[in-house]
Order: C-alpha cells, then structure tokens, then sequence
C-alpha cells in the first residue's frame, strides 16, 4: 500500500506541475464592450495566468477590478495600449487590486476620476513600465494618485510615469517594503511620497515639475502609523515649479510650490547622492506635523534623518514661505538649501531629534513648537549634526517578485 | 421594501395549492455557477414573483440606498439547518445557506409597489471555503434572468418622486465590486442579516412578528436571545427616533460596509460603522487623508455644527465620480438620506 500511495502522490505532483505550467493568456481587444470583455478577463483569470490587452484605445465607462492572485495585465507597450477612462461613471479607480502577486505592466491609463491604479491589501504587488496620466495638465480635478499602493506588502513601482494627480503622482501609503524606482513623476502636486510606509528605496527616479518632488510624510490617526526607514538616493530633483493644484483640505495642498524634498514626522530617512536643483522654495525641508491630532502614539517630528552628499544646485531664490522673499534677500538672494523647522518636542517627552545634516548650508528656523512660525529664531551653519545615524538596510522584495541588484 | 414582500406573499398564499418542487440545492452548491437563475429553483414562477415555500422573506431597519430601487430579500436555508446568532456582524450560516435579494423599479417611484420591473436578482450563497456572489439580470420580457459576471449599466425609465420622467443609470455591480462592499478581511461576507439590522417586525402570511422571534421559531436560527436583549439598529425613516440614532443608522447602512476597520476603507481610518464609538474615527473635526478632490476643498470629514462645510455630507451629495460616496450603488442623491444627516450634523455641538 506504501508503494501505491507514493505513486498516487508522485502522480498528483506531475499533474500539480502539469497544471499550473499551462498557464493561460486571456486576450482581449479594443472595441465595442471593452469594459465587460476586460472585466470578465479579470474575473476568468486563474492563478499563473496573463491577460493581455492589444495595442489601441481602450474606453471604459466604469473602473475594473482584479482579485485573483498572480494573475499579470499586460499591455502591448506603455505608449501602444491606452486605457482611457474620460468617460467613468463611477467607482473611485481606474483598476484595483485586492489580490496577491499581481503586475501590471506595459499600458497607460488616462483620465480617472478618481486614482489611477490602486492596490489595496496586496501583497508583491508590481507596477512597471506602466504610464498614468491626466492629459489635461495639472488641475484640481484630477484624480488625486497615480499610482496607489495602500496598506500593501513588497511594492515594487519600476518604469512608472505619472503626470497630473491632484495629490501624489506615486504615492504609498500604510505599506511595507518598497521598492520605487527607474520612474518619473511630473506636473503632480507631490512627484513621489511615501507616506505612512516602512522599509522603502527610492531610487533612480525623476521628479520635475511638481510643486514637490519627493515627500515622506508620518500622519495621525490611521490604521498604520509610526512610518520609518526610507532611502532616497540617485534621483533627480529638478525644477519642482509647478503651482500647488490640490484641492483644499488635503494635507499636500500645504507644499509650498518649489520644494525638492520634503520629510515630516517619520523618522530614519536618508536622503544622499542626490541631483537637487531649480526648487524655488528649497532643496530639504524637514518639517514637524503642525495640525492638531490627539493621537497618543503619534510623534510629530522628523527624527533620526541623514541628508549627505547630494548635488545641490541652485534652490531657494524664492520660498513660497511667510516672509520668505525676505528671507532670501536677507540671506544674500537665496535661502539655504536644507532648511529644518527646529522643532525638538512637543506634547510628549522624549529624546531632542537626531539629525545629521551634511549638505548645506543649513536655515534652523528654531521653531518653539510645530508650525509655530511667529516663534522663528533662523540660524544658519554650514552643517548640522553629527554622522553616526546608521542608514536602513536595502530593500529586498521577494526573488519571485524582483531580481536582487547585483 | 417590506410592502413588496408582503405582496409576494399574497402572491403565494393564493397560489398554494401544488407543492412547489425543492429548491435546488446542488445548483447552489456547483463550481459553476447556472447560466439563468431558474436553475436553482429559488422561485416557482420563471418570472420570480412566486417564492419557494422554502424561503423566508426579511427586511432590513436600516437598508442600503439603491437609487430608489425597490428591494426584496429572502433567505434559504438547506433543509435541517440553522443560522447561528452572533451579537455583532452577520449571523453564522451553515453551507447552501443562500441569500437572494431582487432589485425593481416601478413604473413610478411614487408608488412604489405598482407595476414592478425586475432589473436584476443577487445572491450570496455561502460555500464550503467561503461565500459566492452572483447576480442575475433579468431580461426585457421579464421572463429569464441570466448570469452576469463582468457589470453592465441598465437605462432605467421612471417617474420620479416629482413626477417627471427620469432615467436611471443603473449599475448592475460586476463580481469583484459585490466584494468590494461585501469584504471583511479581504473575505466575501453578507452585510445585511445581522441581529441589529433585523430585530424589527415584517408582516409575514401569518400575521406580524419580530424577525429575530420568527426565525427562531421557524427554525432557522439557533442561540438568539429575545428581540429586547438583542442589540437594534434605528430604523432611519422613523421620525420618533432620536435624530443621532436614525443618522448614525444611516450612515452606518450605507458607509459602513466599506469605512469600518475591517472593510475595503480600512485605510481612511475613517469608520462609519455603529460599533465605531470614537469621535474623531467617526469623522468628528478629522482631516481627510486619500480624499483627492473629494475634499470639495473642504477641512473635515464632520465639521460638527456646520453640514455646509463636512466633507462627508459634500460627497453624499454628488455624483461626480471620484467625489461621490459611496463609490458604488448609487448614481443619484439620495436627497431624504442627505437630508437626515444634514439636521444630524448640525446638531452636533459645534467645537471651533
């Protein structure tokens, strides 16, 4: 019996392998009933499968929806498949993900109402090669991300595009290691933010003609807090000029036009090698969380950061900050380039911030408290703080998800 | 709407004389699901006016808003089971158990059980590994209803409650979408038939009585204390309601289901539902966080005191996607909801 059950299982694993190597490709066209067709791709798809949209104009008048794990949406190329949604009725996506081990790859998505492609609660969630845009330039209303990971595991977001989301080009949110890089965000209130997060690269990017480049930001009140270790190196920050288009209320709607990068109450963030330029506000901010919150377990201010060893050009000239046009004429015709709020507590008591600030020069405005601008003491100095601060380790996503760098 | 079933029921009392074949329980429990919803048997008529003597009709306090679709809803029960109560959330269902909810619009919305036209059949039917949603829309004749997995949008034609001519576009919800509402955990979960939503009375054949007693005593639910010592959600419309209890009712009907800390709006921290008890989760002077221009440029989900500036009352009241809550299941205001959680918010004392 022992030697027939052996073989039962040796039998049922090659029909496993059988099975799960004849992975399908489900295609699906442009044309009439576009939307249904995709949909019930989407909902046909089996684990392992692909399904593929041709190259054209796709138009949907509703979002679509993914909940099957390791299934890919490809496209026939970034600039040959279009998914527009400028005729949505509803829902608050383009695309959402609720599955595990999903990419999505190859096509542009145009014109939701609301987010472009979303995940929520996935884990090896992949974006690459894809384009999200709004083809109308920047305006308030536009959907507010591009691309949204929330609340997700091992984020991968490679080759990505996005131009003209209302809030955040890319944005990620309540999520755990990931990875952003080779991509470019342009003409969005925020380029790139990592918001609420823990354990991300962000590399290689291009982030221009935004109002801010790259923010990592800690907020009250949600479900994931006490965001940490993000890496931002290699990118370029150039030219974040264009005019902050959120709708009120949101908190990016209070980015100062020109900023390059920005840090907010999160802590262990290290910004190095990289190219920072034309930000009329500044290059570095670091700033507290100055609203309100009754959240106990909520620290306001940014701690535990390395900015070292990045190309600083010119940055400054202009702060859209309070008395920021004397500010920079009071400073020679420009502001220095790393600019901290100085804020060293708030309602809880813990240890001062520790900060090493190597590029400079550094504007501590030596705020008494968060926000507190009428309290603004500027000292300026070549440098802040002291090395020591160890940098978080590399991101590492899952080798099924992404090939280690060498 | 409880005057729908009710009519049902006449419908069926009359018709009572031959005893109606089983529901079909292996249709329910197949991988595949059938191709036209007279496979399972749910109904004895094909136009799905008759229920199966095996069903048993409710209603909820507290429903959804469905662009003032007229809903019935049933429950089946396979045949020696029982639902198990649980005090919060829907109640545990044994396997086949299958929920069956027909959305129809009269011909005018001011009379709302004249002239019914069935636009499409959902049902929720709970599975050895979990819960499968499916619906049915019905064809033009009224004669079949057949499976439709990947949504589509039905123009419907009404008199609306001002008596002009209205176009509904109605959005009958593709598979993942019904999750999207129906999600707990990721996980497929009925919303409706839970102790609170159900412990009100519905006029049955025989006579008036408490859900919660009639399914009891109909066997259909085992471990339910009496209705007073069970928890009960305010029925919104009723008047004599205190006004907190009719909105937070509302909202938590129609915002609930998704704003709760295990739903798809887990991340908004934002929670809707009526066990939430914390006044800034609630929405109470908090900032929105992923609301994009849904902000109406707007500070606070709940400004308390002022609806005019609450962003939560704002999005009730569009129907502008990417602004408009709910997300799905509605295309219209639904203008008495608005109005009720108007005259809630300004009740609120105002702090600023």
């Amino acid at each position: 019996m022992a030697a027939s059950n052996q073989f039962m299982l040796a039998w049922v694993f090659a029909g496993a392998l059988a099975s799960s190597a004849q992975a399908a490709t489900l295609r699906v066209a442009p044309g009439a009933d576009a939307q249904e067709r995709l949909q019930t791709a989407l909902l046909d798809a089996k684990p392992g499968d692909t399904v593929a949209l041709d190259a054209g104009k796709f138009s949907f008048t509703d979002g679509l929806s993914l909940d099957i794990d390791n299934v890919t949406v490809t496209g026939a190329g970034q600039d040959k498949t279009v998914l527009s949604f400028a005729g949505q009725k509803g829902a608050g996506e383009g695309l959402l993900i609720t599955s595990d081990g999903v990419t999505v790859r190859d096509l542009t998505v145009q014109d939701t109402k609301g987010d472009g492609l979303k995940s929520k609660g996935a884990d090896r969630i992949s974006f690459v090669s894809v384009t999200v845009e709004w083809t109308g330039g920047p305006k308030e209303t536009n959907g507010a991300y591009g691309v949204y990971p929330v609340s997700s595991t091992n984020v991968l977001i490679d080759k990505v595009t996005v131009r003209g989301a209302s809030d955040a080009g890319i944005y990620v949110g309540q999520s755990k290691n990931i990875i952003v890089r080779n991509s470019r965000a342009e003409f969005n209130v925020a380029g790139i933010e990592i918001e609420n997060s823990t354990n991300a690269d962000v590399f290689d990017n291009v982030a221009t003609h935004n109002t801010g480049g790259i923010l990592v930001f800690d907020l009250p009140g949600l479900p994931v807090m006490g965001g940490h270790s993000t890496r931002i190196f290699r990118n370029q920050v150039v030219d974040n000029d264009t005019a902050n288009f959120a709708p009120k209320g949101n908190i990016v709607a209070s980015v100062p036009v020109g900023v390059g990068v920005m840090l907010m109450a999160n802590r262990d963030v290290h910004v190095f090698d990289n190219a920072i330029s034309g930000n009329q506000t500044s290059a570095v901010m670091l700033i507290s969380f100055s609203r309100s919150f009754d959240d106990k377990a909520y620290n306001p201010l940014p701690r535990d950061i390395v900015v070292r060893d990045n190309r600083i050009g010119r940055n400054g000239w202009l702060p859209a900050l309070p008395g920021g046009k004397e500010l920079a004429s009071a400073m020679g015709g420009s502001a220095p380039p790393v600019m901290w709020d100085g804020v060293t507590a708030y309602a809880t008591p813990g240890p001062v911030p520790r900060l090493y600030l190597k590029d400079g020069p550094v504007l501590n405005l030596n705020l008494t408290a968060p926000g507190a601008l009428e309290t603004a003491r500027p000292s300026v100095s070549a440098t802040l703080g002291s090395p020591g601060l160890a940098e978080p380790p590399p991101v590492v996503l899952p080798a099924s998800q992404d090939k280690p760098v060498a | 709407m409880r005057r729908w079933a009710v009519l049902l029921f006449a419908a069926l009392s009359l018709g009572a004389a031959r005893p109606a074949p089983p529901v079909n329980l292996a249709a329910l429990l197949a991988e595949t699901p059938a191709p036209s919803l007279d496979a399972y048997g749910l109904f004895t008529d094909a136009g799905a006016r008759t229920p199966n003597p095996a069903l048993t009709p409710y209603a909820l306090n507290t429903p959804l808003f469905s662009d003032y679709a007229e809903k019935s809803r049933f429950v089946f029960l396979p045949p020696g089971t029982k639902a198990t109560y649980t005090p919060t959330g829907a109640f545990a269902f044994p396997v086949g158990a299958t929920l069956v909810k027909t959305f129809a619009y009269p011909a005018d919305l001011r009379k709302p059980a004249a002239r019914l036209k069935l636009i499409e059949t959902r049902l929720l039917i709970r599975k050895a590994q979990g819960w499968v949603a499916l619906t049915y829309v019905w064809n033009d004749a009224q004669s079949q209803a057949v499976l439709k997995r990947g949504g589509v949008r039905l123009p419907v034609s009404v008199i609306d409650r001002a008596g002009k001519p209205l176009t509904i576009d109605y959005a009958v919800p593709n598979a993942n979408q019904c999750k999207e509402c129906h999600s707990l955990s990721g996980e497929l979960s009925p919303i409706g038939p839970s102790a609170r939503n159900l412990n009100g009375d519905l006029t049955y054949s025989s006579g008036s009585e408490n859900q919660l007693a009639h399914w009891t005593k109909a066997g259909l639910l085992s471990g339910a204390p009496a209705p007073g010592a069970a928890p009960r959600t305010a029925v919104w419309t009723d008047t004599k309601a205190p006004l907190s209890d009719r909105a937070r009712a509302y909202l938590d009907a129609n915002c609930g289901h998704c704003h709760n800390p295990l739903g798809m709006a887990s991340n908004s921290g934002l929670f809707l539902n009526l066990e939430e008890e914390d006044p800034a989760k609630q929405g109470i002077l908090r900032r929105p966080v992923a609301a994009g221009r849904g902000s109406g440029g707007l500070e606070f989900d709940i400004d308390p005191g002022r609806p005019e500036t609450s962003i939560l009352l704002h999005r009730m009241n569009s129907v502008e996607p990417g602004v408009m809550m709910p997300e799905l299941g509605r295309s219209l205001v639904d203008e008495d909801g608005v109005a009720l959680v108007r005259d809630y918010l300004r009740s609120l004392p105002a702090s600023r």
